[in-house]
């Protein structure tokens, strides 16, 4: 009985030792989602358009729809859809190839798809609150990038005070709809900027 | 009661079988000139705070306490340390892009604002490493002021 007791002892001694190192669960769901769709897209559009340029503004082209799907998915609260466009975005952003560009174009737009994916996959497996927060951060970089890459659809730049200390996000409507509130306050906004 | 004995007796075993388990140390004698301290100068107070809380998990080098050389304890370390440096390594600061700076920076405001970091299972043993408010607000006053240099 003695000894019962004594590594029972030790057991537990090691179980709390586990529990106490042991942070919390990370989440380590490698995302492989579905993206037939989207390579199949490009590559229809490859074959419209031969020429370099038209080639790499299908690939802007692509990550600008990825990300107002994205947008959609958080207007409409739905933190699942928001995961799976999230990594949507940034298989997207991983195929996107700057190297037409000139040398400063070329590494300021590296370093924003390099940031752009971080966050896009950040997105994919987060709640709702963190998605919110990478969104913001994600808007300025694909306003940065839609920047130098141009686009051949009108954007509007959207602008609501509330949020994290005055937040912008790109939408292609006029109307707002808040990404970053949702239901919560969905018309905080208003448009601070045409492009196109 | 039998049962009992050679349950615990088996665990037992398995304890001390698993200690023979390799682990690959986090560990480098040598600050790099990219290193986030190296890059800033940081106040002494608050470079002492990152370093106890957060440099463990987010540098090429963890201060490991006696338990941690401990398996099945230095698996988990191991997990946490090779996903806490993917997200963030302080070591390697001067190789991010200005860019990707200002994304950390904001990123770290928010955990450290948020309580999410460090991590409630990390100072549940490691007493120093937990944020007083004031610390916090030292820090983040910093981080802050240092983002908005960047920008
Ligand atoms: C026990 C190890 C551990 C300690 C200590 C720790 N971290 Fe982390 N940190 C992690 C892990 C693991 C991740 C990645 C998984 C996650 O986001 O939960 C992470 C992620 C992060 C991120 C990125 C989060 C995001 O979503 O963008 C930041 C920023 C961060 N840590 C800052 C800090 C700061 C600042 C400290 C000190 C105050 C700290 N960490 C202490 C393990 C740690």
């Amino acid at each position: 009985m003695k000894t019962v007791k004594r590594t029972i002892g030790i057991m537990a001694l090691a179980a709390t030792m586990v529990l106490t190192v042991s942070c919390k669960d990370g989440n380590k769901n490698e995302s492989t989602a579905p993206m037939s769709s989207e390579m199949h897209q490009e590559s229809m559009d490859d074959k419209k358009d031969m020429a370099m340029n038209d080639n790499q503004d299908a690939k802007a082209e692509a990550i600008l729809k990825d990300y107002f799907n994205l947008k959609d998915a958080l207007v409409g609260d739905d933190n699942g859809k928001a995961k799976e466009l999230g990594n949507t975005l940034a298989q997207s952003l991983k195929s996107f190839d700057a190297s037409n560009y000139s040398d400063n174009e070329k590494s300021e737009l590296n370093d924003i798809i390099e940031d752009a994916t971080e966050h896009a996959e950040h997105i994919s497996e987060s709640d709702i609150k963190h998605q919110r927060e990478h969104f913001k951060i994600l808007s300025k970089d694909v306003t940065d990038m839609v920047a130098i890459t141009g686009t051949q659809v009108k954007l509007y730049e959207q602008y609501c005070p509330m949020y994290d200390g005055g937040t912008a996000w790109l939408s292609k409507e006029e109307n707002v709809l808040n990404p970053y509130y949702g239901s919560s306050m969905l018309r905080c906004g208003k448009v601070q900027r045409e492009i196109n | 009661m039998k049962f009992l004995k050679i349950i615990a007796w088996l665990a037992l075993v398995a304890l001390i079988v698993i200690q023979f388990f390799p682990i690959t140390l986090n560990e480098s004698d040598a600050v790099p000139q990219s290193d986030f301290m190296v890059e800033n100068q940081v106040p002494a107070t608050i470079k002492n705070q990152l370093q106890v809380s957060c440099y463990d998990c987010h540098s090429n080098n963890t201060d490991y306490p006696w338990y941690s050389k401990i398996q099945p304890a230095a698996w988990y370390l191991e997990d946490h340390i090779q996903a806490g440096k993917d997200e963030l390594n302080f070591n390697e600061w001067d190789t991010y892009s200005s860019r990707r700076k200002n994304s950390k920076l904001r990123s770290i405001i928010k955990q450290i604002e948020s309580g999410e970091m460090p991590m409630d299972s990390y100072t549940l043993i490691h007493r120093d490493a937990i944020l007083s408010d004031e610390d916090k607000r030292m820090i983040i006053d910093y981080i802050t002021a240092l983002k908005d240099s960047l920008e």
